[in-house]
């Protein structure tokens, strides 16, 4: 609220010699901006509340999943309860739980003992190497691909491309993952297939080479199955493009055909590309849980999975929130992204 | 008089949408990949709903199992067994029914809640529909994946938990592209002239808004069954189904368990993926198809 209020003030205090034109053009801006920080604001508090009471209803006891198979007396399954503050009253623990939450202390995990926080800090890095390199090579070989096949649209590599991708886009990632792995583990050994690190490796340089090494598989699955999404995108947004009349207007001033596709065409169908790329850069870090499962990568979607057999409740309401706010955080940057990219919206 | 005037009236309507739906038939029938795929669902729901005539039921229990374990290739298994000695062609073809179901029962969910609340949204406008598109938004951001599979651990295990917790995610989509139609629909003068002869706004939406709301609403119902196969496989896969039904995604989940991954036991993993692979792309063609006849802009420019 204040932000939005805050250009209004400034309006009335303009000296009356200062030109109107400037004041309507930053004030409506302003406005827009306070508004979707406003929308994405109240998001996130409704996802934090819907957090807390979804997985208060997991079935299962968490101390008694935990203490399972040991010999443990009914004061201990107490005193575990009351260390977990299990044993207060319910609206008791959702007040704990959203004073925690403006502390930035998401709790104490279940089954690890330490901080959710630690544990997320700890997690998060891998998860962003897996989505951020899966989603740059995706985006790559889709928009290139995409603009080829528009470019020359009806042809056999459009048709092969087209066909390929939706082919692709149908698999189930997990499915795709496994067969990687029958291929390279049983099959070849050419790259590892479990996990982000082999033990003992020293060294800056072979501590990276042996990640990227570890990456290949998983990306290769995650670029596979989403790039299709981006090339087909690409190209329908070019083929938009492709009517319009300044591109025959670039033509006839005798631009080469290839310039005017670089210039000209590509520059204005990328938008909703870029739009559709924030707007998957939120989903894929909960979109890899699968892949992260398959090749046991040590990211916050197994820690999710992970979390809800316990169920971990601390740890996978976090991750909850966590999942949930990187996609209102990237609808946030999209929205803010997009006027500055396109002069159009921009009022 | 007026029951006069209605029986040739209704004719005329009946006669105005076959010619439609041919209409609609001979556009689709340009398209080749969308016959293709049409022909493979065709194929496919016979052999699912023939399953019983040529499977034994018993055969796939986890008792029943007629072969040894893992068995290659036969002429008598030809994808060979799995972990309990089941024919893993019997599974994958019962499996279909299975898959199937969910996909269309969770697409017919979430496709109806959408065009419930897109078309309402649409229609009423003000702060009700301000609040609609709200709740719609807030459900997009929720990431589909984990909220399914929050769902689902939630509920109890079961086909119906499936079902339920994939139609709630995939609504949003419906709801927007629903009432963006709607408004689209209701600026036209056809809706003035019949708000202006007394229909009411349950008339309005059922008879004149949702009639013209359907061609969106179907081609999106065609890629969203594509999408909610794969999800439920994806849900099987990470142990959040029925146990005891069997399912794509139950029989990757199982040939994991069983180690089908590490010993390289390639007739356990490849059909059921195969599977799932193929309806999908099937069902995505098909929508691509429909979306082509009701949107011309898409269709190819020769």
């Amino acid at each position: 609220m204040t932000r939005s209020a805050a250009p209004a003030a400034t309006g009335h205090g303009t000296a009356p010699g200062t030109p109107r034109g400037g004041r309507r053009g930053l004030s409506p801006t302003l406005r827009y901006l306070g508004g979707r920080l406003l929308t994405a604001a109240v998001s996130l508090l409704a996802v934090m509340v819907t957090s807390f009471f979804l997985f208060r209803v997991l079935p299962g006891d968490p101390v008694q999943a935990l203490t399972q198979g040991r010999n443990v007396s009914v004061a201990q399954l107490e005193a575990l309860r009351r260390e977990f503050g299990l044993d207060k009253p319910l609206p008791q623990q959702f007040v704990d739980y959203c004073l925690g939450l403006l502390r930035f202390d998401f709790g104490t995990s279940y089954q690890y003992r330490v901080p959710v926080a630690d544990l997320i800090a700890e997690r998060i890095g891998p998860t962003l190497l897996l989505a951020g390199t899966g989603t740059v090579v995706a985006a790559l070989i889709g928009l290139s691909l995409g603009t080829g096949a528009a470019w020359r649209r009806g042809s056999v590599m459009d048709r092969v491309n087209t066909g390929v991708a939706l082919t692709l886009y149908s698999v189930p990632s997990f499915w795709l993952g496994l067969l990687l792995i029958v291929v390279f583990a049983s099959g070849i050994g050419l790259f590892p297939t479990n996990g982000m690190m082999t033990p003992g490796v020293t060294g800056a340089l072979p501590v990276a080479l042996d990640v990227a090494h570890h990456l290949v598989l998983p990306v290769t699955t995650m670029v596979a199955v989403v790039y299709a999404q981006y090339m087909m995108v690409m190209r329908s947004s070019l083929l938009d493009e492709m009517g319009a009349d300044y591109l025959t207007t670039a033509r006839a001033k005798g631009l080469r055909d290839s310039l005017v596709l670089r210039r000209h065409a590509v520059p204005n169908a990328l938008l909703p590309t870029i739009t559709l790329i924030f707007l998957n850069l939120g989903r894929v870090a909960s979109g890899v849980i699968l892949i992260e499962t398959v090749f046991a990568w040590p990211g916050l979607g197994s820690l999710f999975y992970s979390g809800l057999k316990v169920p971990d409740l601390p740890t996978v309401q976090a991750l909850f929130v966590v999942f949930a706010g990187a996609v209102i955080l990237m609808n946030l940057l999209a929205d803010v992204v997009y006027p500055l990219l396109d002069p159009r919206v921009r009022t | 008089m007026s029951g006069q005037a209605a029986a040739p009236r209704r004719s005329l309507v009946w006669e105005r949408r076959r010619r439609a739906f041919a209409e609609f038939c001979r556009e689709y029938a340009r398209n080749r990949a969308g016959l293709a795929g049409l022909a493979g669902l065709v194929v496919l729901a016979a052999i699912a709903l023939s399953a019983p005539l040529f499977i034994d039921p018993a055969g796939l229990t986890v008792t029943g199992g007629s072969g040894g374990r893992f068995e290659s290739p036969s002429a008598r298994y030809p994808l060979g067994t799995d972990a309990f000695g089941r024919s893993v062609l019997a599974m994958v073809v019962w499996g279909a029914r299975i898959s199937l179901t969910v996909g269309f029962l969770a697409t017919f969910v979430s496709v109806a809640l959408g065009t419930l609340i897109g078309i309402t949204a649409g229609h009423f406008g003000g702060w009700s529909a301000n609040v609609l598109m709200r709740v719609t938004d807030w459900f997009a951001v929720l990431p589909a994946l984990v909220m399914a599979v929050a769902l689902a651990a939630v509920m109890s295990r079961s086909t119906v938990t499936i079902i339920i917790a994939i139609g709630v995610t995939a609504w949003p989509a419906t709801a927007r592209i629903v009432r963006a139609q709607t408004l689209a629909v209701e600026a036209r003068p056809f809706i003035e002239r019949a708000r202006a002869l007394g229909g009411g706004h349950g008339h309005i939406m059922l008879r004149h808004v949702l009639p013209n709301v359907m061609p969106v609403v179907l081609a999106q119902t065609t890629l969203l069954v594509a999408e909610s196969i794969i999800m439920e496989s994806t849900l099987a896969f990470l142990g959040l189904g029925d146990p005891a039904t069997i399912s794509w995604g139950a029989i990757l989940q199982e040939a994991r368990t069983a180690g089908a991954v590490s010993s390289g036991i390639w007739w356990y993993l490849i059909p059921p993926g195969l599977a799932i692979a193929f309806v999908a792309l099937a069902f995505t063609v098909c929508g691509r198809a429909v979306e082509a006849v009701f949107n011309p802009r898409l269709r190819e420019r020769r």
